[in-house]
């Protein structure tokens, strides 16, 4: 088996180094096995820049018929696995057909590249860029493992900052249950960047139910597809309890949730026609009986730029 | 099913205790390890224990406390900031991402006690913030709870003057504005725990309740102890706003509680500017709260207040207080209608208590309380509420205590009509109340028109009151009552004998109410009182011999005269002879010939009609004997008509040796041994050998009737009375006679060794025989042979 083992070994090693990589902030990043890597994080429209390093094994030499590197963009659909959609693929040519020998450095650079969607790690669906190295070969036409050994991906993920929203208004509504329950509850904003804090307060005009306590949920709802074949998922991203025991008619709550703990992404809205990622502020009332009674407000998350 | 209760309460405090500790141990982990994240994730965890709902507010507090000590280290903590490298206003922020409501607000309030003390920390905002986070709990124990908690870890760190921050008087604002709301916050809660659960448990909630209030009180305390809450922050703002609360909580363990609380907590001097607003409040509270007791702890505290210190008496006078006291309890009267009877004079009681304390010089005070009492009290029957009684006696007995001095309750017009109110029983008591003090404080009154309001308030005693049988007296009461009366009669007195005059009058008067079981206690009194003016008249006869003059001892005997004949007709013979003859001794000390005369007459007539008892006939004419004999003032018929009845009813007596007796007293009628009285040695005679007849009589009946001559007693008092007279140089009584008696006793007695009295009537003689001088040559001529021994 070692021997065997040894004959599908890749002939050679291939590195991919970004040449601010010492200094470049990195973030994690949840793999598919459930462990989460730090990787590079850029901004929309920055040049990628840095070098493929290309080492044979055993002093072995390496046939191909050229290397090159692509930029790709892909939004990957988990439940139509293997199914890559890319909506940014760009390619150099790192080198023309013909043997390695030895350790080769290929430098590239990608400029003011167009990356328009944010990396997504969703529970159908996922979004990521990638640079992509392959060495083309010649082999006898029935093996196709060229795939497997000569393409390493290297993950960078890119997230885009917008302003403050000029028009930012308040949540305020009045619900309730005829002749049992009346509220009135605010959120200062509709808008929240992801580090803010949603401020408001429920009002309690009428109570003639036993209520145990009241909390406010952070819900995610993503859709993939379209038309029949929507797949809709939501998940809570936090569960924050507002109020301990029954008020009284004119009781005013405070609410004050802090949105850093939480991992929350940006609100988006059709993604290169594939998906779409909506936050909800769900008010949740139970009472003594373990009744809920809720209202779910969607709010708009968006990405501040930190250092303006 | 309730013990099971209990023992499965005491479980869970059990777990709880347990999960405290655990996390516990955690947390100490972390601190020592300065893991900032580990200590809160942990002390959430452990909070977390006091989300529990299955405690009783009792075992509650007992896994509050154990919490509360872990808090105190995390404080330490996360005030060194070099353990743990964040800055407090972002650990302020960071404590807030915890979950769960109730530990991340007890974190809250942990980092902010540190975050206020902290320089330049925005100490307003962060009170407020703190305040009005704490609403996210609206369940009543756990939101008391933790309510009480910021005020624990707040209370000491709060700006205050003196604290060195910039702009003392906002700050001190801030911080009472904190604690007022934390209050408001704590009583609504505290209200609410009332309504929550089925109302079967309503007592056991209350009592819980109860165990909780000083919870809630404790703000009021953190407010006092601010010391820049000056009286005019006190009146502008806290007063009204804790005031505010309280009325609208509309809960009558809250109200009656909290307004304790503010009385006891906050300085009097405050009080008693702020009397106003917070006599305000009073009417406005719930009906069924005990504003007596609230009123009467305001007015306890304000007297002692006034009594502490002559200095602050001013202060009283400048706000009125008696006027607001006095409206304000008149305004809660009317606005609790049913308040019982009991209440209202409660509260007169604690204001009259008040008033003797700050304003002892104001009668008129006084009287407008028992004024109002009166308002209160008529229109209704009479008071047969045990407990409203002894109110009114309390209200009626302060006054009486305060001033030692019935004369100036007297001068109060309402005094009397308060008494009326009282049911018999309970007057009659009050008026024992009112003598004794005057005896205590030995109490002159000394005007007829007081006596006469005297006698009004105490008329229980005086006379029978409408509705009351006689027989319903329990004796010794009744004795102890009348006793008490005529001591009180003692305690009238004026110098000036006309006003004396109108004084016994005036008793007279009411005392002849007082029906056949009164007047043989009181009149005695009223007789020695008046003698005793007319010895003092007697004593200045030179000076006023004036035709005009209304007060002359006749007059006064005319008086006596119809008191004592009243006394007679009781009826109470025994007792009214002897007045009688007191009233003639007078008479005779007074030169009043007839009117002595009179009073003799009188006493024969009670003793021929009224006198039937053998036994008091006795007493009587031996009274009248020893009276008799010292009048000096009879002319020769006069005395002759007396002695002579007197010796007529002596001889007349049932018994022989009564007989006997009497007859030799009365040989003393006519040996009067003075310089020029008068001496009839030969009636003198007489008597006794009337005596010795009739002792003779009496030896031979005894013979007769019992086989055996008695004792010769008789014989040897009869030798004693001869030798008295021998002695007195009476010619009659010569020394045969006696020696003659001497033999015949000495025959008489079966052993005259026996016979002490004899013996030493014997050895009598001897001795003045052997003594020497003029008497001894007298008695020479008696041979005495003493008895063998």
């Amino acid at each position: 088996m070692n021997f065997l083992a040894g004959a599908f070994k890749p002939p050679c090693k291939i590195s991919i180094s970004l040449a601010d990589g010492g200094a470049r902030k990195k973030v994690p990043l949840k793999k598919e096995n459930g462990q989460s890597v730090m990787v590079p994080l850029f901004h929309s429209q920055e040049n990628i820049v840095g070098e493929v390093i290309i080492e044979p094994l055993y002093g072995k030499k390496v046939e191909h018929n050229g290397v090159k590197i692509e930029l790709l963009g892909q939004i990957e659909l988990y439940f139509d696995r293997g199914n890559f959609y890319d909506f940014t693929s760009l390619v150099r040519e790192l080198d023309v057909p013909g043997d390695l020998y030895e350790r080769k450095t290929y430098p590239f650079e990608f400029s003011t590249v167009e990356m328009p969607y944010e990396s997504y790690n969703g529970v159908n669906i996922r979004l990521r860029y990638v640079l992509k190295v392959t060495i083309s070969r010649n082999f006898v036409p029935n093996i196709v493992e060229y795939l497997d050994f000569v393409i390493i991906y290297s993950v960078v993920g890119v997230r885009n900052y917008s302003p403050p929203p000029a028009i930012n208004n308040s949540i305020k509504m009045e619900v309730g249950i005829e002749d049992c329950l009346h509220i009135e509850f605010e959120y200062s904003k509709s808008k929240y960047h992801l580090k803010d804090v949603i401020i408001g307060k429920i009002y309690f005009l009428l109570v003639r139910i036993k209520i145990k306590n009241m909390e406010l949920e952070i819900r995610r709802r993503e859709s993939t597809g379209s038309g029949t074949n929507t797949y809709v998922e939501t998940e809570t991203l936090a569960k924050f309890e507002l109020m301990d025991g029954a008020p009284v008619r004119g009781e005013s709550i405070p609410i004050r949730l802090f949105l850093s703990p939480y991992e929350l992404t940006p609100t988006y809205r059709n993604i290169n026609n594939k998906f779409s990622v909506k936050y909800f502020l769900n008010l949740v009332l139970v009472d003594d009986e373990d009744r809920r009674y809720f209202k779910q407000q969607e709010f708009q998350l968006y990405r501040l730029l930190e250092n303006p | 099913m309730i013990v099971d209760g209990i023992e499965d309460e005491e479980k869970w405090l059990a777990e709880g205790i347990a999960g405290i500790q655990q996390n516990a141990f955690y947390i100490h982990r972390a601190l020592d390890a300065n893991n900032l994240r580990e200590a809160l994730k942990f002390s959430a965890h452990m909070l977390s224990e006091l989300r529990t709902s299955k405690l009783s507010p009792h075992k509650y507090y007992e896994l509050y406390m154990r919490a509360f000590d872990e808090l105190r280290r995390l404080e330490i903590f996360f005030k060194d900031e070099s353990r743990h490298g964040v800055s407090v206003v972002d650990l302020y922020e960071l404590v807030q991402h915890a979950g769960n409501i109730l530990p991340r607000l007890y974190l809250l309030c942990t980092v902010g006690s540190v975050y206020i003390r902290s320089k330049d920390a925005p100490v307003r905002e962060v009170l407020k913030d703190l305040v009005e986070m704490c609403l996210g709990v609206q369940h009543p124990i756990r939101g008391l709870f933790l309510r009480s908690y910021l005020s624990q870890v707040s209370r000491d760190k709060l700006p205050d003057i003196g604290s060195g921050d910039e702009g003392d008087a906002d700050s001190v604002m801030d911080s009472v504005e904190f604690v007022l709301q934390n209050f408001t916050e704590m009583n609504k809660l505290w209200v609410r725990l009332q309504y929550q659960g089925p109302s079967q448990i309503r007592e056991k909630r209350e009592k819980e309740r109860n165990e909780l209030r000083d919870l809630v009180g404790k703000n009021l305390h953190v407010l006092s102890q601010i010391e820049g809450v000056d009286l005019d922050m006190y009146k502008d703002t806290v007063l009204p706003r804790v005031l505010e609360q309280v009325v609208n909580c509309k809960d009558e363990l809250a109200q009656f509680y909290l307004m304790e609380c503010i009385i006891q907590v906050f300085p009097d001097e405050y009080h008693l500017q702020t009397l106003e607003t917070l006599l305000g409040a009073c009417p406005q509270l719930q009906p069924t709260v005990d504003i007596k007791a609230i009123l009467s702890q305001l007015m306890e505290r304000l007297s002692n207040y006034a009594a502490s210190s002559t200095d602050v008496l001013p202060e009283f006078l400048q706000v009125e207080a008696f006027a607001k006291l006095s409206g304000a309890i008149g305004r809660v009267i009317e606005a609790q209608a049913d308040m019982p009877i009991v209440g209202a004079i409660a509260l007169q009681v604690s204001l009259l208590t008040f008033t003797l304390y700050v304003h002892p010089d104001r009668l008129d005070y006084v009287d407008q309380v028992l004024g109002a009492c009166v308002k209160k009290l008529s229109g209704m029957p009479k008071l047969d509420d045990n407990r409203a009684t002894k109110q009114v006696v309390a209200l009626l007995s302060a006054p009486l205590d305060k001033y030692n001095d019935i004369v100036t309750a007297l001068t109060l017009s309402n005094y009397p009509r308060v008494m009326d109110h009282l049911d018999n029983e309970t007057n009659k008591v009050m008026a024992m109340v009112i003598i004794q003090s005057i005896m205590k404080n030995n109490t002159c009154i000394s005007t007829a028109d007081k006596v006469e309001v005297l006698f009004e308030l105490i008329k229980g005693l005086i006379k029978d009151l409408d509705g009351t049988a006689l027989d319903e007296y329990d004796e010794e009461d009744f004795n102890e009552e009348q006793n008490s009366v005529a001591r009180l009669i003692h305690m009238f007195h004026n110098d000036d004998p006309e006003e004396m005059v109108k004084i016994i009058c005036t008793v007279k008067k009411h005392i002849m109410n007082g029906g056949p079981r009164r007047l043989p206690f009181t009149v005695p009194s009223l007789v020695f009182s008046a003698l005793r003016l007319v010895r003092q008249l007697q004593g200045q006869d030179g000076d006023v011999v004036g035709e005009d003059i209304p007060t002359t001892p006749k007059k006064i005997f005319q008086l006596l005269n119809e008191t004592i004949e009243a006394l007679s007709s009781v009826p109470s013979p025994e007792l009214a002879l002897r007045l009688y003859l007191q009233c003639a001794e007078a008479a005779n000390d007074c030169d009043l010939e007839p009117v002595a005369y009179e009073f003799f007459t009188q006493a024969f007539v009670l003793y021929e009609e009224e006198i039937a008892d053998s036994k008091a006939q006795v007493t009587a004419i031996h009274l009248i004997i020893g009276m008799l004999q010292r009048m000096n003032v009879f002319g020769v018929e006069n005395r002759d008509t007396l002695t002579h009845k007197a010796t007529g009813y002596s001889a007349k007596l049932l018994k022989k040796p009564d007989q006997c007796r009497a007859v030799y007293a009365c040989s003393h009628l006519f040996w009067v041994d003075d310089q020029d009285g008068l001496k009839d040695g030969e009636r003198v005679l007489l008597c006794l050998k009337r005596a010795l007849r009739i002792a003779n009589a009496a030896q031979q009946m005894a013979n007769v009737t019992r086989g055996s001559s008695g004792p010769v007693t008789l014989f040897v008092e009869i030798l004693n009375k001869y030798l008295y007279y021998f002695e007195k140089e009476n010619p009659q009584i010569t020394s045969s006679a006696i020696q003659g008696l001497i033999e015949l006793i000495a025959t008489e007695i079966q052993n005259p060794a026996s016979d002490v009295f004899f013996v030493s009537t014997l050895r009598y003689i001897q001795f003045q025989k052997q003594k020497g001088g003029l008497l001894a040559e007298k008695y020479d001529s008696i041979k005495i042979r003493f008895p063998f021994v």
